[in-house]
């Protein structure tokens, strides 16, 4: 391997856990799925406020026309994703929060006939406030998981200097293979979205932290900053594969030896972490004028033929997962995100949304609690080294007060103890009960 | 188009690793083949009924209990582990219905009481033999020398006991004292096959060499420091098996890491404190048993410094 200069030295961590990486479409180019006949798009797909919709049943829309917005800051409108009518609107349950939220139905009307883009002259003359009106305009939100609005994280406090961004293309949960295929075929993109966060944020290191089990992708980001110019400001940090690997909190502390207070975000250490996929959307709202419509998921698992599939928000998983062959043997789990933080649904009509970066069909068998027997594994694989069990111990009990003693809200859900749990003890289970009932409490005081 | 189905909705993670606490407790099993296998080789029959009896009372022991306590009786090996164990620790003349009886204790009293796995303060093997010596203190103190598959046992003073004399040099004690070929309790003579049982165990990641390494490296830097012979503290005794298979017990050691440091570094001073200045040869089995009893406190007061405790002030340019 020659020495680019670009590629640092590998780094690795002894918590979290090694998880049968099945990233089964790791090798499949992406491809776009069919239009679907109807797109579900729920009004609240991001964390912060829900939008309010902005046409009303029977307007005819087109792909990429704005249908809900909302005047709160924290927020990232939504689009229509075909063409068509308005038909009506739904409910559905909104993964992350488990809430009812509700949703606008679009009948397609079979042309996808999209808005006229409006890409900037010289996207290289754009202003801040010029690219942040762009990102938000075209309802931009991170897509690692958590959905955060993206021109928010593009706009630190005042009071807060940004001096280093990662770039997070670890893809730590196993079977998703979506940013992996991004980091390969938009590669170009990817750079390009970075600069633009660049342009934004003026820190004083990037660098692209990808996981040892994407070989190919590293090399592949490498020549490519050699190509385009890049060379003195992007660095790739290769990581040894461990999940959680990607989540910001460990990649802070991995790159840096920095520690996000609790409670607190990465921005409050200096730092901003975005997703490859969303460094991609970037380019493609800033630099081609694109509403955010459509993304890479990786319909995996137990289905006839696993894809990465370029996907419009709203396409109901049954069109998806029928798409890739349908579901295999007595598979009965199918999970929006990833094995280990997506979420089971209980309906295949439930819509792919901004969040979903992978669709998992795979065969469960329930499972039964034992008690604890103290052997300590959860301590050891926890990440923000807390002490899992301790919190299963009190949430089980009732004791939220003595679970937020034990720094709950330090916990990011990441299942590496309830993985690793011998006993079986759903331990992430408990602690999303017990921050539910301690919010509760917060809202009442 | 796909069939309808029912799904079944969890919270995540939707994988788990598989590594279930009777594949643990069966794992200990093997593991305690090697010390058996000795105990076998050394003792013969009096070895294989000893043990059996243990194992067979301490698993209908608690078969019973969970019957008592309307509990579901799941084989999870850790029954088998306790009746293992027990047997292990006993003289090899000792009369099988007496080692019945301290099976019994020590899944009975010792574990169910307490609400079982998991529960239980004490490590059962070890209190089940407590509870044996204040019981039958002359029958657990009665020793002999290894007589293979032959009948006829010959008393004998184990390397801890006072009227212990050894006629060759000490290349050869110490050599006897490793492959567990001298007197004393079934399976804590030969160290070598503990050994063996220990790191297999470490190899599949099922102890921490903390508290085993720990616990050896402060009884030989003790028995040092009291101008004693290191090597014949650490191989005499039930030293070996204590460490590796019973100090080690998740239940009744501490959670953290530096937790189990300080409980191994406390078990080898009081190991030695009771072998020196006590009045008894050995002092393992209330070593760890006393330790037990601290771990409780241990885990109150030593825990893991959270990610993001230490808040830092953001960093300004």
């Amino acid at each position: 391997m020659k020495n680019l200069g670009i590629r640092l030295k590998k780094k690795g961590t002894p918590y979290g856990v090694k998880v049968p990486e099945s990233k089964l479409t790791a090798k499949n180019q992406i491809e776009p799925a069919p239009l679907p006949e109807k797109v579900i798009i729920p009004l609240h797909q991001n964390i912060g406020a829900p939008c309010e919709a902005v046409v009303n049943k029977g307007d005819k829309v087109l792909t990429g026309q704005k249908i809900g917005d909302s005047d709160k800051f924290v927020n990232a409108p939504v689009h229509a994703t075909i063409s068509g009518e308005i038909s009506g609107t739904t409910m559905v349950v909104n993964p992350p929060t488990a809430q009812l939220v509700e949703a606008l139905v679009v009948t397609s009307d079979g042309a996808d006939e999209w808005v006229k883009l409006e890409p900037p002259q010289n996207p290289e003359a754009l202003s801040v406030k010029e690219i942040l009106d762009r990102v938000r305009g075209a309802g931009l939100v991170g897509l690692g998981g958590a959905a955060f609005p993206t021109h928010v994280k593009l706009s630190p406090p005042k009071d807060v200097r940004i001096d280093t961004v990662i770039l997070n293309g670890c893809e730590c949960e196993p079977y998703i293979t979506s940013d992996h295929r991004v980091m390969l075929e938009y590669g170009e993109k990817v750079l390009s979205g970075l600069n633009i966060i660049k342009k934004v944020l003026s820190p004083d290191s990037i660098y692209i932290a990808i996981e040892d089990n994407k070989e190919d992708a590293i090399d592949h980001m490498e020549e490519l900053i050699v190509a385009m110019g890049f060379k003195e400001d992007f660095k790739i940090i290769p990581l040894k594969s461990k999940y959680p690997m990607g989540a910001e909190k460990i990649l802070t502390k991995m790159i840096l030896g920095r520690e996000v207070p609790i409670g607190g975000l990465p921005l409050h250490v200096g730092v901003v972490v975005h997703n490859v996929s969303t460094a991609k959307a970037i380019h493609d709202a800033v630099v081609e004028g694109k509403p955010f419509v459509e993304r890479v998921v990786t319909v995996t698992g137990a289905v006839k033929n696993p894809k990465n599939l370029l996907v419009r928000f709203g396409t109901p998983l049954r069109s998806l997962i029928d798409y890739c062959g349908g579901i295999d043997g007595k598979a009965n789990e199918v999970i929006l995100g990833g094995p280990m933080m997506g979420f089971s649904q209980f309906d295949l009509d439930f819509p792919v949304i901004k969040g979903t970066n992978g669709i998992i069909v795979k065969e469960s068998t329930p499972i039964r609690e034992q008690d604890c027997i103290s052997c300590g594994k959860c301590i050891e694989v926890c990440p923000t080294y807390l002490m899992p069990t301790l919190l299963a111990r009190y949430a089980k009990a009732g004791r939220y007060d003595e679970c937020q003693q034990a720094y709950i809200d330090d916990c990011f859900e990441c299942g590496a103890c309830a993985y690793t749990c011998p006993a079986n003890i759903p331990i992430v289970q408990y602690i999303k009960v017990a921050k539910r009932e301690l919010a509760k409490r917060a809202v009442k005081k | 188009m796909i069939p309808e189905r029912k799904f079944l909705v969890s919270p995540g993670p939707h994988l788990w690793k598989g590594l279930s606490v009777s594949k643990i407790m069966y794992r200990v099993v093997i593991a305690l083949m090697f010390p058996t296998g000795a105990a076998i080789y050394f003792f013969g029959y009096r070895a294989l009924s000893v043990i059996g009896v243990s194992v067979a009372a301490a698993v209908v022991t608690e078969y019973v209990c969970k019957r008592l306590r309307n509990r579901a009786f799941v084989m999870d090996g850790s029954a088998v582990v306790t009746g293992i164990l027990l047997g292990l620790v006993l003289p090899p003349t000792i009369p099988l219905w007496m080692a019945a009886i301290g099976s019994i204790f020590a899944i009975g009293i010792v574990k169910e009481a307490f609400g079982g796995l998991g529960h239980n303060i004490f490590n059962p093997a070890l209190g089940g033999r407590a509870f044996m010596s204040v019981s039958f203190s002359m029958q657990m103190t009665t020793w002999v020398k290894p007589m293979g598959f032959t009948a006829d046992a010959i008393t004998s003073a184990t390397p801890l006991s006072e009227s212990f004399v050894w006629q060759a040099d000490k290349l050869s004690l110490y050599q006897a004292m490793f492959m567990g070929n001298t007197a004393g309790s079934l399976g804590e003579t030969s160290a070598l096959l503990i050994i063996i049982g220990g790191i297999f165990l470490l190899a599949r990641g099922i102890i921490n060499w903390r508290i085993p390494a720990v616990y050896i490296g402060m009884v030989a830097l003790m028995a040092a420091a009291l101008g004693q012979d290191p090597l014949f503290y650490i191989l005499s005794g039930g030293l070996m098996l204590g460490a590796f298979f019973m100090a080690t017990d998740y239940v009744t050691s501490p959670l953290t890491n530096r937790g189990k440091i300080v409980f191994a570094v406390a078990l080898g001073v009081l190991t030695v404190m009771i072998r020196h200045f006590g009045g008894m040869p050995e002092g393992v089995c209330y070593s760890i048993l006393f330790m037990n009893a601290i771990t409780p406190l241990i885990d109150r007061f030593i825990k893991v410094r959270p990610y993001g405790l230490v808040k830092k002030v953001a960093r300004g340019g």
